[in-house]
């Protein structure tokens, strides 16, 4: 009997699974016991979460191999892991290592300031980031089978999140409602697989499955992106660099199922302790934005 | 081919892929409801769904929101209950390494059992219920059934192990019908909801 693994329905079919969930980042296996406990789909493996690593500066890389294993044997939810844009040899080591999804990701120093992985030639899905619609289909054009929106990752700021599936969405109607004929013209425009686009048109919505990420720091920042249409959430810095993280772990978990039910919303915000102190955008300079990385 | 025009199927959307299984139910025929708020919606329903997800995130949302007792009251109405792969998680009585959430099929189940996702695959199974044309399984961190009680019917099996069973009004596979344009298992779950249906109502169907 054939079996065939690696396919783009496996793959893209493990981000289904993972809908309507929280993945949080951890950098240790503690802290992915903690999410794994607060109900979170899945944990991010780190060496730094990425408000530590715009404090430290320098080059980001790929975690130590031996951080991703303990935290891999912690948990029993999947394990997705970084490897810096355009970087393959990480991603090779990430998919030896067997974590469940691998994020190519701006938070990490971009490896290729030109191009993307061929994520096809890997059997492990890949995630990437993007701004606008263009920059989703050109990454699920590379081989991604999960898209999520960049937002301003280690900020605490939900504004370029926000931005960024408004900015999706609302191209996503574009193209829905377009005629035919325009179609290439728009595919043109936005730098747009052609393919992907007409996919776009015949479903309505992304091919792939859309968290959105970078910024989600409360409860209601979770709810709000839940609102705006994404599939499910990440938080990155939000959780771990909190106060109580469990507690916070657990409300943001609550707040992305009942994310139109403004009485569970109050009810888990209550007494959560100070969240991370987050970032105004104009403080930062065009070298502290990582969303500008591998467009 | 059966009129499934008049059952109200819920699935249960506290995480996972609901939309897929929304969309098998309709293309059935039935209508479909997404039971992500209220528990007390599935009071309503002819059968639900328990779809695929993270088992470890929906067990604790469904224990918190007062799901756990809607749903087994509804398998306790002898209305059907069909469960994929963490679906199938949440229905065992036993789960190696965890407490088992509703338990309501005689069956042990071991999670992630095949392998991390690297390991995820599709293969063709022979499923006699079906008929004789292969059904394409996706396994995705898929769960195993490892041992099943006597009143458990296996549906299907693949390399020897026990991928999907069948105990009276509960059906639950490891692998994702959902994820497929085969309908036939959803077809074979909303024939025992007709039947279920036409055992509740005492004279003939409305």
């Amino acid at each position: 009997m054939a079996v065939n693994k690696g396919t783009f329905r496996v793959k893209k079919g493990m981000a289904e699974m993972q809908k309507g969930g929280v993945i949080m980042d951890v950098v240790n296996p503690e802290q992915a016991k903690i999410a794994e406990a607060s109900g979170a789909v899945a944990v991010m493996a780190l060496e730094k979460v990425p408000a530590d690593i715009r404090v430290s500066g320098g080059v980001a890389r790929m975690a130590d191999p031996e951080i991703i294993s303990a935290i891999m044997e912690a948990v029993t939810i999947p394990v997705m892991a970084k490897c810096r844009i355009g970087h393959q040899a990480e991603a090779q080591i990430l998919e030896f290592l067997g974590v469940d999804y691998i994020d190519e990701s701006e938070v990490l120093t971009p490896a290729d300031e030109k191009y993307h992985i061929n994520k096809h030639k890997f059997t492990v899905p890949f995630v990437c980031g993007a701004r606008d619609l263009g920059e989703a289909l050109r990454r699920i054009g590379e081989g991604a089978a999960m898209i999520r929106t960049k937002g301003e990752p280690g900020t605490g700021n939900v504004v370029e999140a926000v931005r960024h599936l408004r900015q999706v969405m609302a191209q996503i109607r574009l193209v829905e409602n377009a005629p035919e004929e325009e179609l290439m013209t728009i595919a043109r425009e936005l730098g747009a697989p052609y393919e992907q686009l007409r996919e776009v048109k015949a479903q309505g919505k992304l091919p792939v499955v859309n968290f959105a990420a970078g910024g989600v720091a409360t409860p209601a920042d979770a709810a709000l992106m839940m609102q705006l249409g994404a599939d499910g959430v990440f938080v990155g810095s939000g959780i771990f660099k909190a106060h109580d993280p469990q507690k916070r772990a657990r409300a943001i978990v609550e707040a992305t199922l009942h994310f139109d039910d403004p009485e569970v919303l109050a009810k888990v915000s209550r007494k959560l302790g100070e969240a991370m102190a987050g970032i105004d955008m104009a403080m930062l300079t065009d070298a502290d934005r990582m969303q500008i990385r591998g467009a | 081919m059966k009129d499934f025009g008049n059952l109200k199927i819920g699935i249960l959307a506290l995480q996972g892929a609901v939309a897929e299984h929304v969309q098998s139910v309709q293309k059935c025929g039935a209508s479909a409801v997404a039971v992500r708020r209220e528990p007390a919606i599935i009071k309503e329903l002819d059968g639900l769904i328990l779809p695929g997800g993270e088992s470890t995130t929906i067990g604790r949302l469904g224990s918190l929101y007062g799901f756990r007792e809607e749903i087994r009251n509804l398998a306790a109405g002898g209305k059907p209950l069909f469960g994929t792969c963490a679906g199938l998680v949440l229905l065992a009585e036993e789960v190696e390494g965890q407490d088992p959430l509703l338990p309501l099929l005689s069956v042990s189940v071991k999670r992630n059992a095949y392998g991390r996702q690297r390991e995820s695959f599709e293969a063709d199974l022979e499923i006699e219920a079906l008929g004789s044309e292969p059904f394409c399984g996706v396994f995705i961190r898929a769960p195993r059934i490892t041992s099943v009680s006597r009143e458990v019917e296996i549906l299907a099996e693949f390399e020897n192990t026990i991928v999907g069973v069948r105990q009276g009004n509960i059906i639950a596979t490891a692998f994702h019908p959902e994820l497929t344009d085969d309908l036939r298992i959803h077809r074979y779950f909303l024939l025992q909801a007709l039947e279920s249906r036409a055992s509740r109502t005492p004279s003939t169907a409305s």
